[in-house]
């Protein structure tokens, strides 16, 4: 029986880039290119936002408001995307706002999916109370929308990322909490464990040392799935006002402000939804495939 | 079935016990809204008359026993904004929220559910790739976003529907069809998946060995088991429904609690922010009671129990 | 002798995968007489369940099809029929008991509803007539109070109930052919003999014929007038139960008959038999049983024996044999 712990083997690196793939998953196994390549943009727009962006993303030129994007009439090629009321530019505004998204994304996912990876593993390595009230909280978690407490945190606390991270953060522990749970309670049976225990390890170091590892695929891959969640979380924060505070650049405030022209400067508020639409579709193909490869039992997902 | 509703109860009146008191202490011990609502060359006095209405002077274990006191004769609170009871409000605008709400449910459920059966029917077939597109592109489009779209595309553009508030039924078809769109998605997967596990089963087969027609089998066999699981869900659609009314019904003008929880959050009204939660909360609970039993309907394992 | 109702002939089912073909069922020819029980008797993974869901034409989905042979039934070959016409004569003239009662039965219909479904199938009737039916038919595979079984669902009964009620479901029709996939594996042992004899009693008296799968030598002696041992997709000895428990003559017959522990006689040692059956997907072009049998020589290895006529009605296939 296995009495290695499983670990070892494949790592990220060699599934995106497969040695050789077995011959019953070749369709399954089809990496998925265009998504990756729209991921990498966006990412690089991120990144190298201050590079890229033509303009400046918040100073406002008056005189040049509400010009269309460059293939429309009274287009500029100076502004490829057009400009707002305050004649931003919205190129420039998409670039900063691809920052945002991805900064709270990534804050977000490790906050809350690591608050979900502790009290999961918590909850079914130890079991018992902890874990039948852990998992009442869970239930609690699941049943309330947390878009209502991250408004009321907003409120309390003021807008700015910090509350926005809490606020998301609340929005994904249940869910992580939930999967990993029922992943340690499989492991906790197996053989790697109990040989462990033999051999004197403590709880906490069993944990750190034999059941983290063995999650950490499953964690890779709700983490993955859960970037869409978090990236629709925050523009739908944003919209509402309970965002990143303007004139900070976010896509969900620019569909915001431009929502009110949508007569005359109809892009200022549909060129973020396409831009949010395409991450989000990116990387969720991206996350099933991921999934697929590294844990095909969460595919109820 | 009686001790079933009786524990369901129980367990709900413990939740919003709960929540009421998360939401108390939340709002209290993470910032002062105080702070927020006032412009920042407030005097002291404006201050300390803000904090008393507020109900925010005195201990925090003082707040809570009048919190709790008045909570318990159905007193929420006061709106600022609106200069009347938190509850009223939202009772005043809550009927608006309802009847969006099942119309919402009935498109997702008679798209998604027979979506959902003719994918599984054409696993890995032409039908079943674009139900899995479409199921796809549901979750990656932000509802608000969508509804702006076809605000655009139907009310600026086309001019055939109007572009918000409440009215006669032509007023209800974008709103509508905004907050329906992901739940066709959520329907149809879970249909399709729990299908794909019917199909499979013994008792599936059983009934074609009596010789019962496809029709028969496909859809009373088959889709009644399917429908278990669907259901299941019915309880976390609500709860996304009420928060997917959120942007709706700001995209859209449209006078629900929805509406009413934005507003909250824009003018910072505190005691509104915190009454709807609660109630909406105890809203989400009733929905999931109503499910349950209904759950229960369906499945006799669960009613007979 | 009496008339055949089943004839199947040269039967091959094979599921298409993409790592290759699995030859499940691979030329199995048998047939069934009016009123007889037939034995089809083999290790798990030998095709037995296959051929009775190829009979029935209810292939699982995932790249089954029958490609060869023909199924006889009165005479006419089903496997040519419509997808409809097949779907007339299932549970009317052919119909099947599966092996797991716990999941055989919907659990969200009640019994009755279940019962009623499947008598509607015999004739157009009011409801109450059907009902009444349904009582009569619970009464037939004895099953105590019917009449307060109709409004229970399958979660509420024992396993070996619920068996029953699937007897009753398949035999609503009054088939001329019940096909029994290992009707009792999945129930307790001391209710299985109860079943057996059920059968055995609801087969006298309608007169139909029974295919009766198992993997139990025992079971066969008791249940059957005929056998058909089946190894590796293929028919390899076919006889008279008496003839073949006495002087059974392909290798593998004997090897199965030598497990059977015996209920007479001194206790002596359990034989197993060696090795692995091939794999279906990469069968030898020689006999195949020729890895495992002791008695194996090069010709074995070489060609797939012939069919030797050993007795009457005894067939074997085995080049060892002598024909009669």
């Amino acid at each position: 029986m296995a009495v290695v712990d499983p670990s070892s083997r494949a790592s990220l690196w060699r599934l995106l880039w497969p040695a050789r793939v077995p011959a019953g998953f070749r369709r399954t196994a089809r990496v998925p290119w265009i998504p990756i390549v729209i991921i990498s943009a966006i990412v690089a727009m991120a990144v190298f936002a201050p590079l890229l962006a033509p303009h400046s993303p918040i100073d406002q030129t008056l005189r040049d408001k509400l010009l269309p994007p460059v293939w429309l009439d009274g287009g500029s090629p100076k502004y490829l995307l057009g400009t707002d009321a305050f004649g931003r530019d919205v190129l420039s505004r998409l670039i900063y706002g691809a920052r945002v998204s991805l900064i709270v994304a990534l804050l977000a996912l490790i906050a809350g999916g690591g608050i979900g990876l502790l009290v999961g593993i918590v909850a079914g390595y130890v079991g018992g109370a902890v874990d039948s009230l852990l998992m009442r909280l869970v239930d609690a978690a699941f049943t309330f929308p947390a878009i209502l407490f991250a408004l009321l945190l907003a409120v309390t606390m003021g807008q700015g990322l910090g509350t926005l991270v809490i606020a998301i953060s609340l929005l994904l522990w249940a869910s992580f909490a939930r999967v990993i749970r029922g992943e340690v309670l499989s492991l906790r049976q197996r053989d790697f464990v109990a040989l462990a225990k033999v051999r004197g390890c403590s709880a906490p170091r069993i944990m750190l040392t034999h059941i983290l590892p063995n999650v950490l695929n499953t964690f890779m891959v709700l983490v993955t799935l859960n970037i869409g969640v978090v990236i629709i979380a925050e523009a739908t924060l944003s919209f509402l006002g309970a965002g990143i505070p303007p004139p900070t650049p976010t896509w969900g405030l620019m569909i915001s402000e431009g929502r009110g022209r949508l007569t005359d400067a109809w892009w200022v508020a549909l060129i973020p939804g396409i831009a949010i639409t395409l991450m989000v579709l990116s990387v969720n193909l991206f996350g099933d495939w991921l999934r697929d490869r590294l844990d095909p039992r969460l595919r109820q997902l | 079935m009686k001790r079933f509703i009786a524990r369901r109860l129980m367990q709900g009146a413990v939740l919003i016990c709960m929540v009421a008191t998360i939401v108390f202490f939340l709002g209290r011990l993470t910032g002062n809204p105080v702070d927020l609502m006032l412009p920042e060359d407030a005097t002291a006095e404006d201050r300390a008359a803000l904090t008393k209405t507020l109900g925010l002077d005195g201990s925090l274990g003082d707040q809570f026993v009048i919190f709790v006191g008045n909570a318990l004769h159905g007193d929420l609170g006061r709106s600022i904004r609106m200069k009347q009871p938190a509850v009223e409000a939202f009772f005043d605008r809550l009927p608006n929220t309802l009847v969006l709400i099942p119309w919402a449910l009935l498109l997702g459920m008679i798209l998604g559910i027979p979506l959902g059966v003719v994918a599984a029917l054409n696993r890995g077939g032409l039908l079943d790739r674009a139900a899995g597109t479409v199921a796809v592109l549901g979750v990656a489009v932000p509802s608000f976003w969508l509804g702006v779209l076809l605000i655009f595309v139907f009310s600026v553009e086309l001019g055939w529907l109007p572009s918000g508030r409440m009215g006669g039924p032509e007023h209800f078809i974008l709103p509508v069809v905004t907050l329906g769109t992901f739940l066709v998605a959520g329907f149809m997967r879970i249909t399709r998946s729990a299908m794909l596990e019917v199909m499979e089963s013994e008792f599936v087969k059983l009934a074609r060995i009596k010789g019962l027609s496809e029709g028969v089998v496909i859809w009373k066999h088959c889709l009644r088991n399917a429908l278990i699981p669907v259901l299941t869900l019915w309880g976390v659609f609500v709860g996304n429904l009420i928060t997917g009314a959120i942007v709706t019904e700001t995209v859209f003008a449209w006078p629900g609690i929805g509406r009413l929880t934005y507003e909250a959050v824009i003018y910072r009204d505190f005691p509104l922010l915190q009454a709807v939660i609660i109630l909406k909360s105890i809203l989400i609970l009733s929905i999931n009671l109503v499910v349950d039993i209904l759950y229960a309907y369906v499945d006799p394992r669960i009613r007979l129990a | 002798m009496s008339e055949t109702v089943l004839d199947v002939r040269d039967l091959h089912t094979h599921f298409f995968l993409r790592r290759g073909v699995v030859k499940a069922v691979d030329g199995v020819s048998f047939s069934l007489r009016r009123g007889e029980v037939l034995g089809l008797v083999g290790e798990s993974g030998c095709g037995k369940s296959l051929t009775a869901l190829s009979l029935m034409r209810l292939l699982p989905k995932g790249g089954a099809r029958t490609i060869k042979g023909e199924v006889l039934l009165d005479g006419e070959n089903i496997l040519e029929r419509s997808p409809a016409a097949m779907r007339e004569i299932r549970g009317r003239r052919i119909s099947m008991v599966l092996q797991d009662p716990q999941t055989s039965l919907n659990p969200v219909f009640s019994i009755g509803d279940q019962l009623r479904e499947a008598l509607l199938r015999r004739h157009r009737a009011p409801r109450p007539q059907l009902t009444q039916e349904s009582v009569e038919a619970l009464r037939r595979v004895e099953i105590a109070a019917p009449e307060q079984r109709l409004g229970q669902y399958p979660h509420q009964m024992s396993g070996g109930m619920k068996q029953r009620v699937v007897g009753a479901i398949a035999i609503a029709g009054q088939p001329a052919v019940l096909i029994a996939d290992e009707p009792t594996t999945a129930l307790d042992v001391t209710i299985q003999l109860q079943y057996l004899k059920l059968l055995k009693r609801l087969q006298v008296e309608t007169g139909m014929a029974i295919l009766f799968i198992t993997h139990d030598f025992g079971v066969v002696g008791r249940m059957c007038d005929r056998v058909a041992v089946m190894y590796a997709g293929r028919i390899v000895e076919c006889g008279p139960v008496r003839r073949i428990f006495e002087a059974p003559q392909h290798p593998y017959t004997r090897a199965l008959i030598a497990s059977v522990p015996k209920m007479t006689g001194p206790i002596g040692r359990l034989t197993t038999i060696e090795g692995q059956p091939p794999s279906l997907m990469d069968l030898p072009v020689g006999c195949r049983f020729a890895s495992r049998c002791v008695q194996a020589e090069p010709r074995c290895l070489e060609a797939y024996p012939r069919t030797v006529q050993v007795g009457r009605e005894h067939t074997a296939d085995c080049w060892k044999v002598v024909p009669a």
